[in-house]
């Protein structure tokens, strides 16, 4: 396999770049695995990788029905941060921030991870209050969260209309340093890649079509290339959770599945370098190092499992990026496309074992998974292999909805569209 | 998406208000089974497929609607007054 270093580009670059090797094997399904990974988005990628890399355990095959990276890990507007309220969350995401800091050198590949600030416009009182307080929390633990002023934030984001003419007047913005941006592909094939080189099959175009059983445990999964057995089979298949766990005959979860649509500009000369948000609808945008402007709204706020959403959304989306920075108004949009998010009935995701012996289940992750991926393949990993929760993942259990113990960020109660 | 208000004819998805699954029944609310009202509270079938969903048709005639929607393709197979739909259900 080919070791990325200056070196090696350049010795490749000499030889017409021939040399290069495909970054992953292209495996055929073996008879059986220690574990078995449904879903090669990134999350399961993550699980495949840590398997092998901190617990040793590489007979891991993933299974992808599609092609690598073909759901959220491509379809999401790359944010990376941990600017939470809840000790739970702030503690699991600003997990995942530490990895994803170290994350390129470990995979030796180079997922562009870029902390250049998520920034959260506040646009009243009440706002004013939210952000600080979560700004308090997130620096009770340990985090980065700064006040700006508007003054602040026109220094700091020249562009987001700050005046007092503006449609939402800004009073102010929650700042998290740390936070930033990776190439979303580059974390699928950074992982991948990794896991493939510790031994793990990757296997594309396998779709699970039913669960082995003896009894009530699950032994393994029926797939469009046959039967493959597994001590131990864990599902993490993000917008598919529903679909994927009916197979196995459990027809209810706390999980709805809705679209998120995402969109992208023509690219333009370098703009705003920070992730910001608008606070009076909901709205994040960023500039890729291509140079469009990557940017994203609410869901379609309807259950829906279509890679694409309608137009009102669309509409309402651009109505707030000219809200926020009126200079976009002219541009043109080069791409808009949907992902199927697994929105739960708290906004918090579900890494746990279970809910049948044998399975392990990692879902619910709402519009937030991307930033999550480091510490969401870490943790599920390890609760895999030690069939026990770490620490970071331990709230996150199916359970906390039938015991009460919700994580509930914003308050909203059991309605997913509103998280 | 259009859907068709009984009460307007075809209109805008953008008329509409999404108001969730519609598959779930209240328990009554003398009940004290924790396991039924979890089930109420927060489990969904969560279909690919034909779905059983309320809207409400809050730009226009503001009627309370009971849909089945396809989740996969958008399509809509009925759109109804939700008490009357309700009530045939039972």
């Amino acid at each position: 396999m080919a070791e990325y270093s200056a070196l090696s580009l350049l010795k490749n670059a000499f030889s017409g770049n021939r040399g290069w090797k495909p970054a992953w094997r292209k495996a055929s399904p073996k008879p059986a695995y220690d574990v078995i990974v449904v879903g090669g988005g990134g999350h399961g990628l993550a699980t495949a990788y840590y398997l092998a890399a901190e617990h040793g355990i590489r007979k891991v095959a993933v299974l992808e029905k599609g092609w690598l990276g073909s759901g959220n890990i491509g379809r999401n507007t790359t944010i990376v941060r941990s600017n939470y309220l809840l000790p739970e969350s702030i503690r699991f995401y600003d997990h995942s921030v530490k990895l994803w800091e170290n994350l390129s050198h470990q995979l030796n590949y180079n997922v562009m991870f870029s902390q250049r600030g998520v920034l959260n416009l506040a646009h009243s009182p009440a706002q004013v209050d939210d952000y600080i307080r979560r700004g308090n929390a997130m620096r009770h633990e340990g985090g980065d969260g700064i006040w700006l002023s508007p003054a602040q934030i026109a220094r700091y984001a020249p562009g987001v209309d700050v005046s007092s003419s503006a449609r939402f007047p800004v009073v102010g913005g929650l700042l998290q340093p740390r936070a930033g941006t990776a190439r979303h592909d580059a974390v699928a094939w950074g992982y991948a890649r990794a896991a493939d080189r510790l031994g793990v099959d990757i296997i594309e175009n396998c779709e699970v079509t039913g669960f082995l059983r003896d009894g009530d445990e699950i032994t393994g999964v029926a797939t469009s290339r046959g039967d493959i057995r597994g001590k131990k089979v864990a599902v993490a298949v993000a917008g598919s959770t529903g679909r994927v766990m009916k197979l196995a005959g459990i027809e209810n979860l706390p999980i709805e599945s809705h679209v998120l649509q995402a969109f992208v500009s023509e690219s333009i000369k370098p703009f705003v370098d920070c992730v910001v948000t608008f606070g009076a609808g909901h709205l994040y945008m960023s500039q890729s190092d291509k140079g469009g402007l990557v940017f994203g709204g609410s869901l379609d706020l309807y259950n829906s499992y279509a890679q694409r959403g309608n137009l009102p959304l669309v509409e309402e989306v651009m109505s707030e990026i000219t809200a926020m920075f009126p200079a976009v108004a002219k541009l043109r949009l080069l791409r808009s496309w949907g992902g199927v998010m697994d929105m739960s009935m708290d906004g918090s995701p579900i890494i746990t074992k279970g809910p049948l012996p044998g399975m392990y289940l990692n879902c619910g992750w709402c519009y937030g998974g991307f930033k999550a991926t480091p510490a969401s393949g870490y943790s599920f990993a390890w609760t895999i292999a030690k069939d026990e929760p770490h620490p970071i993942n331990a709230p996150f259990t199916l359970s906390r909805f039938e015991r009460g113990v919700i994580i509930d960020e914003k308050g909203q109660g059991p309605t997913p569209k509103l998280h | 998406m259009l859907i068709s208000c009984p009460h307007c004819g075809p209109r805008d998805l953008a008329e509409f208000t999404y108001q969730g699954d519609a598959t779930r029944t209240r328990p009554d609310l003398a009940s004290t089974d924790t396991a039924a009202w979890h089930a109420y509270v927060y489990e969904r079938p969560n279909p690919a497929g034909l779905h059983r969903e309320y809207w409400q048709h809050s730009g226009g005639c503001r009627s309370h609607l009971l849909v089945v929607r396809d989740t996969v393709s958008h399509e809509i197979a009925s759109a109804k007054f939700a008490r009357k739909a309700r009530e045939m259900i039972g």
